[in-house]
């Protein structure tokens, strides 16, 4: 195999979010590589929006993206599960009253 | 007494099969075995390499296609191909195994992709068999592994489904409508899909017996569904749709089990399967040249988006020197 001068490896890559249409979320669809975050975006439309179906478009290095890890879930998580007074349901209501 | 290290693998790998049969799903940062880790690698690196591999065969025919109509649907299929290749080159990638790596293993032809391609285009009526044939094949299979324990290869799946439809019924249209042409175009209608019948009952892989990964891959419901399992479902959906074309099936043995509900066919030739794997197809050393040529003609590409960013930093770097 010759060796490539231009490698993608040496590309950064970009996740791709996607807004469907205009007032939804944007959420992930996939990743590409590009060398600059304009070809990054121009690559996500090529790839991740060949339908029509997107009103826009972010990207964003993978390694800008700061995660939590499956190891710490739990402790992450775990101070909103005993939280009920943040729900409807923890607050009681007189029968018979209604739009609350 | 202190756990060693393999007492602790044992330990992850029950709670990872308990995950799985729990019917969760596994994410990159996920601890996963080894084995399941590579052969996730395996097949979805193969399942990329078909993609882009699959554009050759059909690529043939763009400039050649009868009508404008045919060849801005032929021209968009393609295209998609390779944009089902990138879907599943990045999803791999969440595996810890880099684009480059996959693609220098498929143009040194270590890494190998569908066989099918391995099959040659002979006339337009292979575009339509193509389409109806081989991307309903494929459509039953990439179905079922939208539901595979892998997110990341359950979420391209999803998406390509979405997309090939598309691809299916462009083949239908074009094989119905020369079924229903000259009887010249019905004849090349028919022999495409005499061709193209037998190889595509063989992409859904060896027999169950006779596979070798598919146990493990069912155990870790990287594949939910089995060889024949799929194999058959996609008989009983396309006889019905050879039917209404008004072409036939180059299968004698091809009838129906009224007990069973489903269409029992002959047996398929596992030698030439296995003979075109091992690469002595019509088209394995053709498919890997083009491959190549292709990769090496497009470097002038990548090397001018490097350039191009190169200058562009140079330039903000200087702005900010000033």
């Amino acid at each position: 195999m010759s060796e490539s001068a231009a490698r993608d490896a040496d590309w950064p890559l970009w996740e791709v979010f996607v807004q469907e249409e205009g007032g939804a979320a944007h959420v992930h669809a996939g990743s590409i590589h590009a060398p600059d975050r304009e070809m990054a975006l121009q690559n996500a439309r090529d790839v991740y929006a060949r339908r029509g179906r997107a009103a826009s478009l972010w990207v964003v290095e993978s390694s800008a993206i700061t995660a939590t890890t499956p190891a710490d879930r739990a402790p992450f998580f775990e101070p909103a599960f005993d939280k009920i007074y943040r729900h409807p349901q923890f607050y009681k209501v007189p029968r018979g009253v209604r739009g609350l | 007494m202190e756990p060693t290290p393999s007492d602790k693998t044992a330990e992850s790998e029950i709670a990872f099969q308990a995950r799985i049969d729990a019917g969760e799903t596994i994410e990159p940062r996920d601890w996963m075995p080894e084995r399941y880790r590579k052969q996730l690698v395996r097949m979805m690196s193969q399942h990329a390499h078909s993609e882009v591999v699959g554009m050759l065969p059909e690529g043939n025919w763009i400039t050649r296609a009868p009508s404008l109509r045919r060849k801005i649907g032929l021209l968009a299929k393609v295209q998609d191909e390779a944009g089902h290749g990138l879907y599943l080159y990045g999803a791999a990638e969440t595996l810890g195994v880099s684009r480059d790596e996959m693609i220098d293993q498929l143009l040194a032809g270590v890494s190998k992709y569908s066989s099918i391609f391995n099959y040659p285009t002979l006339t337009w009526a292979d575009v339509g068999a193509i389409g109806w044939l081989v991307d309903g094949a494929a459509i039953v299979n990439q179905t079922m592994l939208a539901k595979t324990s892998y997110g990341p290869y359950a979420r391209a799946m999803l998406r390509i489904c979405a997309e090939e439809n598309f691809h299916k019924r462009q083949g239908f249209e074009i094989l119905a409508t020369l079924a229903q042409g000259t009887p010249e175009q019905r004849a090349m209608a028919q022999d495409a899909v005499n061709r193209w019948w037998w190889p595509t009952l063989m992409m859904f892989g060896p027999p169950d017996e006779a596979s070798p990964h598919s146990a493990e891959l069912m155990g870790w419901k990287v594949k939910p569904k089995s060889n024949d399992e799929l194999r058959q479902r996609f008989v009983d959906l396309a006889v019905p749709q050879a039917k209404a074309m008004g072409l036939t099936l180059p299968d004698p043995e091809l009838r129906w089990d009224e007990e069973k509900r489903q269409w029992r066919f002959g047996t398929i030739d596992w030698q030439e399967f296995w003979r075109v794997v091992r690469g002595d197809g019509q088209m394995n050393r053709e498919r890997l040249r083009e491959r190549r040529r292709a990769h090496d003609e497009g470097r002038w590409v990548r090397e001018a988006a490097e350039a191009h960013e190169a200058k562009r930093r140079a330039r903000a770097a200087a702005k900010i020197g000033r």
